[in-house]
């Protein structure tokens, strides 16, 4: 989120698109609530079901799953066509202006851009990216155009380009009608100006698509158009699903990065630290200071062991080998007999991944696994699973009893990126530990057989600095928050933030982002407890949020050029020229070396060009999308139909797809897999429902498996209410086995049949919550999901896949 | 008992300007139950909700060392004291009310190491420290036969210190604390294949 | 003495179920054993274990939805059926103007379970009392709201007196008209002379599955004239009760059967 909850109470319109805000976050329509008492504000719920915030919106606009690219295209291409977007903003604090390589275009027929070539190791297409290039003069200047009326502008290139985003075109793809259309555009792009604030607010059905990066940065258009980004009450919200999945990320629980958001070394580009600095650093804006964050966290993994001769450890962090190692491809590795060991931290991919069915089999191939959770989830055991032959099977598993959230300490960073400390209440119960304990003792055996033993390389192991334990030999997290922190290494004491990291080895800091958050020992910002009793609900003394405490990222934007907000109510900052400095209820995003005019000329500060991309320049290690400098529509892996737009192009061309015939190709495939399903969450449940399937209170209300379908698709299968459903699709269980699981229908007029492009369509919705463990066993959704991924993040395409539903 | 909706009226009228009642807490009336609030001696400790990424409040309740009741913190700025199901149930996740009434431990919460043999068809109960011990063993064993520790890149040999026979999935659910630690001997072992619920 | 009042509004219920949860957290609730039947409802009744639940009803037209969810529980009436359905007196009002029924002194005759309009009072089998929602008078006493309206994340459930309470129902029923929601009124004011747990519903009552014209069963008047003054002939009192519990339980099967 650039925003954060409670700022919710300053929008205007609210759109929830991709996400069912009232069901799985329900406290954000407190604050939604707020906005419509106070000022009247509406909300827009963008969704393929009329789902429980559909049930309390203003307006309700249905859309087929996989079709977000083509809504918000439609929206772009509305705002540009009534000349609905904020003009000062869009010419100074976006690149509308910048003149793009003479060379870039797009083929409307292909559905590509320019620098396509096929890529053989993925056997997909790739892009050089050389012409999504900005035109520089002869000093290096990027060349601009304020009148935005050069064809090569990125202003005018975007009109063109969603130019062919009618509302008669999205209609027929997206399957909303007309009206519904207009009256949603209309109403949203009503916050193109100053003084009115739209928010957009998302979840998973707006990431989990072989698009999903791409829908997110036409939500980004989107806003950077409406003048919407970094005041109060707008932004680009990605809603979180955990309690820290935005933590967990930001300490790099992810392959390609290491903490604070920094690029995993790769074995090509960055042999050296010296070639990681000079290939990952640009020379303008905030990300100039990388070598101070990357050389601090080599010292605070490595100690007194980095040193400025051996570069700082960096020969022990391992190197990346350019190929995908997220949770698709490493079960792929497992399935090929590559992988020996799974460790799996409060984690249930079985349930929660996508084509969980045949992972099942996968995981035979396991030679020993690690479970740490609270309960005996399904990817443990396995072994007990459907088809399964215990007397078969050879892996080894160990199952760790964890400790339950209140039984431990720590900090959690929510989707506004506050890090709140939760204290703990209860010690778990009977051998059950905190991971903070587990992982420790866990790194110290495995420390303490390197240092005995020897083995392969073990400085890499041995050479780790691990020194967390207090007097009583037991894991002291202050020892762990303080190296999270920061702190000079010379006499120990804390950075006040990430502004003291130096790339000398003379500080420590394990994750920059978080730098300030454990400010000093006595009371550090995480765990601080004040309520504002005034003010635009920012709460600053409460908890502390990354950056610098920062509440509203890029809020430079919320100014004119002159310093002023846009909107005098809700002032975020404001320049005092008495003092001459930036003042107001939120930190600055502002570096404080800068002037007031590099500040204009820069708000947002974490891009070396310092202002939104409308047109995203190419990959150069910060930024830039690989399937394409502008969102386009392209259909789901598992599509019903052609590509209404482009008629050579089908699906992303550039996602990544791993397995052969596994998704619906043919004629055929779509009339055996007919239906448009989708997969989703309810508020009584959790993920993959390890937790609350073993949870009364929460069983009784949600005790079953279910699948939503409409009445009339109800009516065409002689169904009725509760009666047992099959579901299928294309994906297998193993080889031969056709994929299926059983549901109860849920027969209801919240599910209505689409016209795609004439042609009715019956829409399946599933939770994937249920498994074979615990107290409420049940089929998950993600037996059927595919294991396609978007080019970026190789999110699964778990939100959109045709389906076949007959009577059990 | 014999109350007309005049005198409903009537009572709610009267007690308007001595505000007994007010939205944020009531005014104590005579007791009835003569029993003392079932917290009232408990200590309070104050957590965050573990399931979305909201960051509710909660209050839990503490007698004995024991959880009795977990709530909404009404003092927390983002939830106010509100909670939706699974955050008002996070009691159940420990303790579970029997059918007679009576608390017990969730019997789903795992309070002991489990071990499973290859081929066996069940779990062993064991101790800490042979596991950790068998653990480090299992790592260090595929660890060393695995790593790949220098490749050529355009003829130039390069350090790359990794495997990729251990994938590690973490999760959203650990704290930072946590995540910081795992991400970190993640790495030491040369792990990549490295993944959380982010992603899926 | 003040009227204690829960204001209910349901053009705000996103039905998350926290009341529904919160009520037997606080109040210590076994869960029940269910079944999914075709709606988000669930339990599909009230028990002596569930005293708070959301009800979640689906209407419309011609692609029209409406998805109705609403808070539902004890109404604590003023024309409360089960105290005068009660032989012994057990039921009586609070000092908050709540309905509570006293443990020690109910005596598990089930006429209270039989009379209540609303289906929300539940006869448990372990203690062989009749139990329902107390309003959290235990909260009450102790300057606590009760657990279902704290724990509500959009204020659908709103605790306070009721004459504050009251006129903030005509208020928003006003306002949900003037917005072009006709059908919008109070439920709750004149039904059973004034309930504690007071509606401002989006449409009509039975949309809700809450009875139009809820009254005191013509079976509890009879009973109350008849037997209370005497205050005992308890086994007359149990075969009437045998009778006036068979015609309620086939009214109740009938609403389950249509309920979705």
């Amino acid at each position: 989120m650039t925003n954060h909850w409670n700022d919710y109470q300053h929008s205007d319109v609210i759109m929830a698109i991709g996400g069912n805000t009232a069901e799985n976050h329900p406290i954000s329509m407190k604050w939604i609530g707020r906005a419509r008492g106070r000022k009247g504000a509406k909300l827009i719920c963008v969704d393929p079901r009329y789902n429980r915030t559909a049930a309390v919106a203003d307006l309700y606009v249905p859309i087929r799953p996989g079709t977000n690219i083509a809504y918000l295209g439609g929206l772009i291409n509305y705002i540009l066509q009534n000349e609905r977007y904020h003009k000062e903003y869009v010419e100074h604090y976006t690149n509308a202006s910048f003149l793009v390589n003479e060379n870039f275009s797009f083929d409307e027929n292909t559905g590509l851009f320019t620098g396509a070539e096929p890529d053989p190791v993925r056997n997909a297409t790739k892009y050089s990216m050389q012409d999504w290039q900005y035109q520089t003069d002869a000093q290096g200047n990027i060349r601009k155009d304020p009148a935005l009326t050069d064809p090569n502008c990125s202003f005018q290139l975007l009109k063109k380009h969603y130019s062919r985003y009618t509302i008669d075109n999205v209609s027929r793809i997206t399957g909303t009608p007309i009206d519904v259309l207009e009256q949603s555009y209309s109403l949203y792009s009503s916050t193109g100006q100053a003084g009115k604030a739209g928010n957009i607010l998302y979840a998973m059905g707006i990431t989990q698509f072989t698009h999903g990066a791409q829908n997110v940065r036409a939500v980004a258009i989107v806003q950077l158009l409406l003048g919407n980004m970094g005041i109060a009450g707008g932004g680009v919200n990605a809603q979180r699903g955990q309690s820290n999945v935005q933590g967990a990320t930001d300490m790099a629980m992810l392959y390609h990065i290491i903490p604070g958001y920094n690029p995993c070394p790769q074995q090509g580009a960055h042999p050296t630290l010296a070639d990681y600095l000079a290939r990952t650093t640009p020379q303008k804006n905030w990300w100039s200071n990388r070598p101070k964050y990357i050389v601090s966290l080599l010292k605070a993994f490595y100690g007194a062991n980095a040193t400025a001769a051996n570069g700082f450890g960096y020969q022990w962090l391992p190197k990346l080998d350019g190929l995908d190692h997220s949770h698709i491809p490493a079960y792929k590795y497992m399935r090929d007999g590559e992988v020996e060991g799974l460790i799996c931290v409060a984690d249930n991919p079985l349930v929660g991944g996508s084509s969980s069915r045949a992972k099942l089999g996968y995981q035979k191939n396991l030679k020993w696994l690690v479970s740490i959770d609270v309960v005996e989830n399904e990817t443990a055991s396995f072994w007990k699973g459907p088809g399964m032959n215990p007397a078969e099977i050879d892996t080894e598993v160990f199952i760790l009893p964890a400790a339950f959230s209140y039984e431990r300490e720590g900090e959690k960073a929510n989707s506004g990126r506050w890090i709140q400390w939760m204290w703990k209440a209860q010690e778990p119960p009977g051998n059950a530990k905190a991971d903070l304990w587990i992982v420790n003792e866990m790194f110290k055996k495995l420390q303490t057989l390197y240092q005995a033993e020897g083995g392969t390389v073990p400085e890499q192991i041995t050479m780790m600095s691990w020194d967390y334990d207090g007097p009583d030999g037991q894991i002291d997290i202050v020892k762990v928050c303080r190296e999270i922190n920061g702190y000079r290494v010379n006499d120990g004491s804390l950075v006040t933030n990430f502004v003291g990291l130096q790339d000398d080895g003379s500080t420590a800091c394990g994750n920059w982002l978080y730098s300030g958050y454990y400010n000093n020992l006595e009371s550090p910002a995480t765990k601080k407890r004040i309520r504002e009793t005034e003010g635009l609900g920012f709460h600053k003394d409460w908890s502390f949020a990354w950056p610098l405490n920062r509440r509203i990222v890029y809020n430079r934007a919320s100014c004119d050029l002159q310093g002023k907000p846009w909107n005098p109510d809700a002032p975020v900052i404001w320049w005092d020229a008495a003092q001459g400095r930036w003042v107001g209820n939120d930190v600055p995003d502002i570096p404080g070396a800068w002037s007031f005019e590099y500040s204009t000329e820069n708000p947002f500060i974490m891009l070396p060009e310092g202002v939104g991309r409308l047109f995203s320049i190419g990959y150069q290690g910060i930024g830039g999308l690989l399937d394409g400098p502008f969102p386009t529509h392209y259909e789901p892996a598992d599509s019903p139909v052609p590509n209404l737009l482009y008629p050579q192009a089908t699906y992303n061309p550039v996602s990544q797809r791993f397995y052969e015939d596994h998704t619906v190709e043919t004629d055929e495939e779509r009339q055996r897999y007919p239906h448009i399903a989708t997969s989703y969450r309810l508020v009584e449940h959790y993920q993959s429902g390890s937790v609350t399937r073993n949870q009364p209170w929460l069983v009784e209300m949600m005790p079953e498996m279910f699948a939503e379908i409409s009445e009339e698709h109800a009516e065409e299968l002689g169904v009725k209410n509760g009666d047992m459903l099959i579901i299928e699709s294309k994906r297998l269980y193993k080889d031969g086995e056709q994929g299926h699981i059983r549901a109860r229908a849920c027969v209801t007029r919240r599910i209505q049949p689409l016209m795609i492009d004439g042609v009715r369509r019956h829409v399946v919705g599933m939770p994937f919550h249920w498994g074979f463990m615990g107290m409420s066993t049940g089929d998950s959704a993600n037996d059927l999901t595919p294991s396609v991924g978007d080019p970026n993040t190789t999110i699964p395409e778990y939100k959109a896949f045709l389906c076949n539903v007959r009577r059990a | 008992m014999d109350m007309t909706r005049r005198d409903f009226f009537k009572l709610t009228g009267a007690t308007a300007a001595a505000a007994a009642l007010t939205a944020v807490g009531v005014r104590k009336v005579a007791a009835s139950t003569g029993e003392p609030l079932r917290i009232k001696y408990s200590k309070e400790y104050h957590t965050i909700c573990t399931y979305c990424g909201v960051g509710c409040g909660i209050i839990c309740h503490v007698q004995d060392g024991i959880i009795v009741n977990a709530e909404g913190d009404p003092d927390h700025p983002i939830s106010e004291g509100t909670l939706c199901s699974k955050g008002s149930s996070i009691f159940n996740a420990t303790y579970i009310y029997d059918e007679k009434g009576r608390p017990r431990l969730n019997p789903a919460r795992l309070t002991n190491v489990l071990y499973r043999a290859p081929r066996s068809d069940r779990y062993e109960v064991r101790d800490w420290d042979w596991a950790l011990t068998e653990i480090a063993k299992r790592i260090k064993d595929t660890r060393d036969r695995t790593l790949v520790q220098t490749v050529d890149v355009g003829g130039r040999t390069v350090t790359v210190n990794r495997t990729n026979a251990i994938n590690w999935l973490g999760s959203a659910w650990c704290t930072g604390e946590e995540n910081y630690l795992f991400h970190k001997m993640c790495r030491a072992m040369g792990v990549i294949n490295l993944d959380h619920c982010a992603r899926l | 003495m003040a009227q204690a009042m829960c204001l209910i509004d349901t053009s705000r219920c996103i039905g998350c179920r926290g009341c529904q949860a919160a009520c037997k957290q606080w109040n210590q609730l076994p869960a029940e054993t269910t079944t999914f039947t075709g709606s988000y409802e669930n339990p599909p009744r009230f028990s002596s274990d569930t005293w708070c639940r959301v009800a979640f009803r689906e209407h419309g037209d011609n692609g029209r939805v409406d998805w109705l969810m609403s808070k539902q529980g004890c109404m604590h009436c003023t024309d409360a059926a089960c105290m005068q359905a009660c032989p012994v007196g057990a039921i009586y009002r609070t000092a908050f103007g709540t309905v509570d029924i006293d443990q020690v002194k109910c005596i598990g005759c089930n006429y209270c379970v039989v009379a209540c309009p609303f289906d929300v009072i539940g006869f448990d089998r372990r203690t062989n009392k009749a139990r329902k929602c107390t309003f959290c008078i235990d909260r009450l006493e102790n300057g606590l709201q009760p657990a279902c309206a704290i724990v509500c994340p959009t204020r659908s459930i709103t605790f306070g007196d009721a004459s504050d309470l009251v006129p903030e129902a005509m208020i928003r029923a006003d306002r949900l008209r003037a917005a072009g929601r006709v059908n919008a009124r109070i439920y709750g004011l004149d039904e059973l002379n004034g309930t504690a747990m007071l509606y401002v519903l989006t449409d009509a009552p039975e949309k809700y599955g809450l009875p139009a014209d809820p009254e005191v069963p013509l079976q509890t008047r009879i009973s109350n004239v008849i037997f209370r003054p005497l205050r005992l002939v308890v086994v007359v009192a149990a075969v009437f009760g045998l009778w006036a519990t068979r015609s309620r339980s086939k009214q109740l099967e009938q609403a389950r059967t249509e309920s979705k």
